[in-house]
């Protein structure tokens, strides 16, 4: 099963090799990782997704509670919770295409926030699933390049995952 | 140096007020932490620490000859005393030799801070002259490590360090000091935080009641109880609420190499060791069982054999201290977090408040099924008087000599788990050994840790002749100080762990397991001053043994010829169940027919 665990670090020099260490030494599935300054500059925030059956994931829960810079952990997948990436596209836009292009970026509510004469730059905010969804529906060819940030994720409800 | 007397004001300082340089704080720091010995190596990076060492002194450095020996012989100080061992190495090789010993304290959790040297930081990335990312080398055999690049940070870096290698789980930490870090000219004001709290670091004490609880449960209703204890047991100072605990229940006990002594090994509960090579009837027991008790033990491959047959009957009950050691690899019906030593004082209290005094009537089934594997007399071997001492012999030997009153530290191999088998430990920290590494080499080094730790007790190492020629550099350290470290080599001529696999699963094809060109020993001892042994004949054992502890002041080296067709039985092999042993030939034979 997928899980997308937030955990907060400190922000220390070598907190994120400690990570990524962990998840190759021990042999355990990353399927992204991302990893930012909070508020408190003091703290880093990663968000990982990650594989495997409830063992594993306790595992690798285990683990990463361990490590001495993990201040705290939260499996976002145990309750519910909101997920976003984002995501540039840069496709081929020439003639008609130009066109199609602009009405499926809005379908999608994705911005083109770079023109050129023959390429946008197109962007788009959502769950996975929905920019997985939105390369499927790209016409064949016109894709030239495409950048995901990787999930990062919050619980609902108004309690935090802070100090 | 003025000491503002906050040991006892508590204040959060122990000495304030002064300006020291780098070099100078990690020496005050080593003192303030109360270490008394530091072993090291010199080099380039660290030559401002040692100068400061040799200005101000208080830390005795033990110079070691080779950097691996310097954490072997820390992590040997560490387990024979329960405080943090100390090293000091330089930047690049040294810190890469001392990796090996790093590791083999990691895997059994043993507590050490390691000063490593590094380039100034101005060098660091430029691939400087002795330079290595010691920091990334180490990160996966450490609980925790440093890189210091502000003097300003050291003291409190240093601080850390021991409180995370000594709390929870113990276990190696590395601080890595640039040399500019230490410069002498640069001064800042010292001072040492006495206590110290990290919020991303919490490690547990008590247990939950509610799980004990449960597990008294448990245990009162067990038929075929086992405890199994482990390493967690020594490294948490719970042997005597374990064997209190075990003495009020009744309840037969095995133990893994790591936790030899925990609990009293002359014991009539004690069942021996278990696994790969533990006795028949601690492997039955743990076949059989219905109630399995682990405290601080972590469920190791070479324990469990194939997971799949491991205990199929029990319901199992976990203690320790770290909770990624709980289900890890046997799934668990009581999980409980805590420190081993006050979990058991508290299972013991709600046992007797609970349990009837007819408790123990319960197991007398329980205990003649033990008594009858008891009696296949597992570990008998036939010592003819004219023919080769036999290996097992040698170690009933040293044990009849010193009536076990020694520190025992091992190398790896067939002569280790010989050691394991007929050598009981009644107390803890008497038996140092690499347990989860199994690191050839380990056992000299690791015994000059634990002589300068117990000056007047009587220190052995047991090795083989593979093993000791992987730190025998060691023997000149011996020298240096005077260690009447007394070295049992059981001379094989092979690598015998290796050999005896060869000769099981690999049809006899000795691939370079035979050391063709061993040395003269006891010239080789010596050379460097000791006094060499060489015993070739069963009847002269005892007495060469006995001369040789009797030489109190004198390190002996006894170079004992052994036959080398010796296998250690019994065995599990690989992918088999704990029921699924293989017993001496001679011995099943006759037996279990």
């Amino acid at each position: 099963m997928r899980h997308i665990i937030a955990v907060l670090l400190e922000n220390e020099a070598g907190a994120l090799s400690r990570v990524a260490g962990l998840f190759s030494a021990r042999g355990y599935n990353i399927e992204s990782l991302t990893v930012a300054p909070t508020d408190d500059p003091t703290l880093s925030r990663m968000t990982l997704v990650t594989r495997g059956n409830d063992e594993i994931v306790e595992q690798i829960k285990k683990q990463l509670n361990k490590l001495i810079d993990t201040v705290k952990l939260l499996d976002l997948s145990e309750g519910p919770h909101i997920e976003r990436e984002m995501m540039m596209v840069k496709v081929r836009a020439e003639r008609e295409a130009r066109e199609e292009l602009k009405r499926l970026a809005d379908i999608f509510r994705a911005h083109i926030i770079d023109v050129t004469d023959t390429s946008y730059v197109i962007e788009l905010t959502g769950a996975t699933n929905k920019l997985d969804a939105f390369i499927d529906a790209l016409p064949d060819g016109s894709i030239i390049e495409v950048v995901r940030s990787g999930p990062t994720g919050i619980a609902r409800g108004e309690k935090g995952l802070n100090l | 140096m003025a000491l503002t007397g906050a040991e006892s004001d508590g204040a959060n300082v122990t000495a304030a007020g002064v300006e020291l340089s780098g070099a100078e704080i990690v020496v005050q720091a080593l003192l303030d932490e109360g270490v008394e010995y530091a072993f090291g190596y010199p080099g380039g990076a660290v030559l401002h620490i040692y100068d400061a060492l040799f200005k101000k002194g208080g830390v005795k450095h033990i110079l070691v000859r080779h950097e691996q020996a310097a954490a072997h012989a820390a992590d040997g100080y560490a387990r024979s005393t329960g405080k943090c061992g100390v090293c000091l190495v330089t930047s690049g090789p040294g810190a890469t030799n001392a990796v090996t010993g790093i590791a083999t304290a990691y895997m059994d959790s043993i507590p050490m801070v390691v000063l490593t040297g590094q380039v100034p930081t101005p060098f660091i990335g430029s691939d400087a002259f002795q330079e290595v990312d010691t920091v990334g080398i180490t990160r996966p055999c450490v609980k925790h490590n440093f890189l210091v690049k502000d003097v300003k940070d050291l003291a409190v870096t240093i601080r850390k360090a021991f409180y995370i290698a000594t709390t929870g789980r113990p276990g190696p930490v590395v601080v890595d000091i640039p040399k500019d870090v230490t410069d002498p000219n640069v001064k800042v004001p010292y001072v040492y935080p006495r206590d110290i709290r990290m919020r991303s670091y919490n490690p547990v004490e008590r247990g939950h009641l509610g799980q004990i609880r449960r597990a008294v449960d448990l245990m009162l209703e067990a038929k075929r109880p086992v405890f199994y204890t482990g390493g967690g047991v020594v490294l948490g100072e719970g042997s005597a609420p374990l064997t209190d605990l075990v003495r009020a229940t009744g309840f037969p006990i095995t133990s893994t190499l790591m936790g030899l002594g925990a609990f009293p090994g002359t014991d009539d509960q004690f069942l021996g060791m278990l696994g790969m090579h533990g006795t028949y009837e601690a492997n039955m027991a743990m076949h059989e069982t219905d109630v399995l008790i682990a405290v601080g033990a972590r469920f190791d491959d070479r324990v469990t054999g194939k997971i799949e047959h491991f205990c199929p009957h029990a319901k199992i009950v976990h203690i320790d201290v770290d909770p990624s050691s709980i289900a890890k690899n046997v799934k668990v019906d009581v999980p409980i977090v805590g420190q081993v030593a006050s979990v058991l004082s508290d299972m013991l209290r709600l046992y007797q408040e609970r349990a009837s005094g007819a408790q123990k009537t319960l197991l007398a089934d329980w205990w003649a099924k033990i008594a009858e594997w008891r009696r296949v007399d597992c570990l008998r071997y036939d010592q003819g008087a004219e023919a080769a001492i036999k290996p097992q012999f040698a170690v009933e030997t040293l044990y009849k000599a010193t009536q076990g009153e020694l520190y025992l530290a091992s190398d790896v191999g067939q002569h280790q788990m010989f050691a394991a088998q007929f050598h009981p430990f009644d107390k803890p920290r008497r038996w140092i050994n690499s347990g989860g590494l199994g690191t050839m080499g380990y056992g000299l080094p690791a015994a000059i840790g634990a002589q300068l730790a117990h000056p007047e007790a009587q220190v052995a190492c047991i090795s083989g002749d593979a093993s000791i020629l992987m730190c025998i550099q060691e023997l000149a350290t011996c020298s240096q100080y005077a260690l009447p470290i007394k070295v049992m080599l059981l001379n094989n001529g092979y690598m015998g762990m290796v050999r005896q696999w060869q000769e099981l699963f690999y049809e006899s094809r000795y691939s370079h397991s035979y050391v063709d060109a061993l040395p003269d020993f006891v010239k080789l001892a010596e050379s460097f001053g000791h006094v060499g042994m060489r015993i070739e004949r069963p009847g002269d054992l005892e007495d060469a043994v006995r001369d040789a502890f009797a030489m109190k002041d004198r390190f002996v080296f006894m170079d004992v010829l052994v036959d080398p067709t010796e296998n250690v039985y019994p065995m599990i092999a690989a992918g088999k169940g704990h029921h699924e042993m293989q017993l001496s030939p001679s011995l099943s034979e006759r037996e279990l027919a």
